[in-house]
């Protein structure tokens, strides 16, 4: 079947089956390698990327759901290649990824959280960001970077350990 | 993983929806936001060789108010139910529940219809349904629409009393603006389904995921309180005649005990709330 979305602000248009899962859509069939695949099974949120506008589990719905829409994947963020997008930033600034796995997803999954709730508190972070698994940092400094790039980080030491 | 090969139907609205479903019998399901169906279909313990993509039916996603109740449409997702305005005046029970469903990636995709009708026995969704009260409106074929009580929906293990050339349409319930209401899900960690769950709504019932192989109502309990016992007596009921499953989360025995507390918190939460 025939899948026309727009991918980053460019339009796409393939033949696929219609059996082909959005993730392997991006990766493949695009080209984009940024969207990871981790457990496949809709709970790590590794393969988060933006369907008009909202974080979608990308291995959790087929390409052909997505026709007509808008995807944006974490190749798409960066406003240039000298720039980072803010939520970037702050991730390298406070040291918000180890091993980086989940990191392409988290990022997503925290765009749009803050574009659901511009100014949120550190509760906010934890709960928004539950469909999104990381084995390296325990969190702390990937909710620190989130709150950073809202602008809501509280004073050193008021966070909780 | 990669789901078995199938043919996809679009359906451009609820009548040629029913019209596929009626064409292609035993052999289609419908996809809705896809969150139950899909990762049954990746594990292939679902092989439809047609699906009937109703995802796109948008004028099947609204919360409305229409006299002294609220309906809801069936494609309705997880995060505009746990957004609604309306629902978190009118009906904040659901809202609050809605927003239990999974994680936000999935609230964005999942759909009211889709999990009630997917008819698991530890989603959460059911409990509140069930609490409210709630009437299902399901479409047939040549226009046919038929009201089912929340407490006959749920007829079995993943089974509905939506037939197999049928479409749950609408969800419909009275205005509870004032009502004590409390949902208490149990469960381990973030995302996972309720080890078991309890819903109350005052002038309701009360509604039990994952105590049984459907979700169900704690006769027991609704029972008790009408004959004006306390919460505390009431909840001592809420495994009353039920024979709840075993598996790696908890056994039977244990799920009785949470039943009993997780119901006995909702009616409490619930009086906190009364006015």
């Amino acid at each position: 079947m025939r899948v026309s979305v727009t991918v980053n602000g460019t339009p796409q248009e393939h033949d696929v089956e219609p059996r082909l899962l959005l993730v392997h859509y991006i990766r493949e069939t695009v080209g984009l390698k940024g969207t990871n695949i981790g457990c496949d099974t809709s709970s790590c949120g590794a393969c988060t990327v933006l369907l008009d506008g909202e974080s979608v589990k990308s291995c959790t719905l087929l390409a052909a759901q997505a026709d007509g829409s808008e995807i944006t994947t974490i190749e798409g963020l960066a406003p240039s290649a000298e720039e980072m997008h803010p939520i970037q930033q702050a991730f390298r600034e406070h040291h918000g990824l180890q091993c980086g796995f989940c990191t392409p997803g988290m990022v997503m999954a925290a765009v749009s959280l803050l574009e659901e709730n511009p100014k949120p508190t550190e509760h906010d972070v934890r709960h928004g960001l539950e469909g999104n698994l990381c084995r390296c940092t325990g969190y702390h400094n990937i909710v620190k970077a989130v709150l950073a790039a809202a602008g809501t980080l509280p004073a050193t030491g008021a966070m909780s350990k | 993983m990669i789901p078995a090969k199938f043919d996809y139907e679009r359906a451009g609205s609820v009548d040629e929806a029913i019209a596929l479903l009626a064409e292609h019998g035993d052999e289609a399901k419908l996809l809705a936001g896809g969150h139950s169906l899909l990762p049954l279909m990746k594990l292939r313990l679902a092989t439809p060789a047609v699906l009937v993509d109703i995802g796109r039916l948008r004028d099947l996603s609204y919360v409305r108010v229409e006299g002294g109740e609220i309906a809801v449409g069936a494609l309705t997702r997880h995060r505009d139910l746990e957004t609604s305005d309306v629902l978190l005046s009118d009906a904040p029970l659901l809202a609050f529940t809605a927003s239990l469903v999974g994680d936000p990636q999935v609230r964005h995709r999942g759909t009211l219809g889709g999990s009630l009708v997917h008819g698991d026995p530890a989603s959460d969704l059911p409990a509140a349904i069930l609490a409210m009260g709630a009437r299902m409106v399901i479409a047939g074929a040549g226009g046919a629409r038929r009201e089912v009580g929340a407490a006959d929906f749920f007829t079995g293990f993943l089974e509905t009393a939506v037939g197999p050339d049928e479409l749950l349409v609408e969800v419909r319930f009275p205005r509870a603006a004032g009502k004590g209401w409390s949902y208490q899900k149990f469960n381990r960690r973030a995302q996972d389904w309720a080890i078991v769950g309890a819903a109350y709504q005052e002038g309701g019932g009360v509604g039990l995921v994952n105590m049984a192989s459907k979700p169900v109502r704690a006769a027991g309990v609704e029972e008790a309180l009408a004959s004006g016992a306390s919460a505390e007596d009431a909840a001592a009921r809420a495994d009353d005649g039920l024979d709840p499953p075993a598996d790696l989360n908890a056994s039977p025995e244990y799920r009785r005990h949470l039943a009993r507390v997780l119901t006995r918190r909702a009616l409490e939460e619930a009086a906190t709330r009364a006015g």
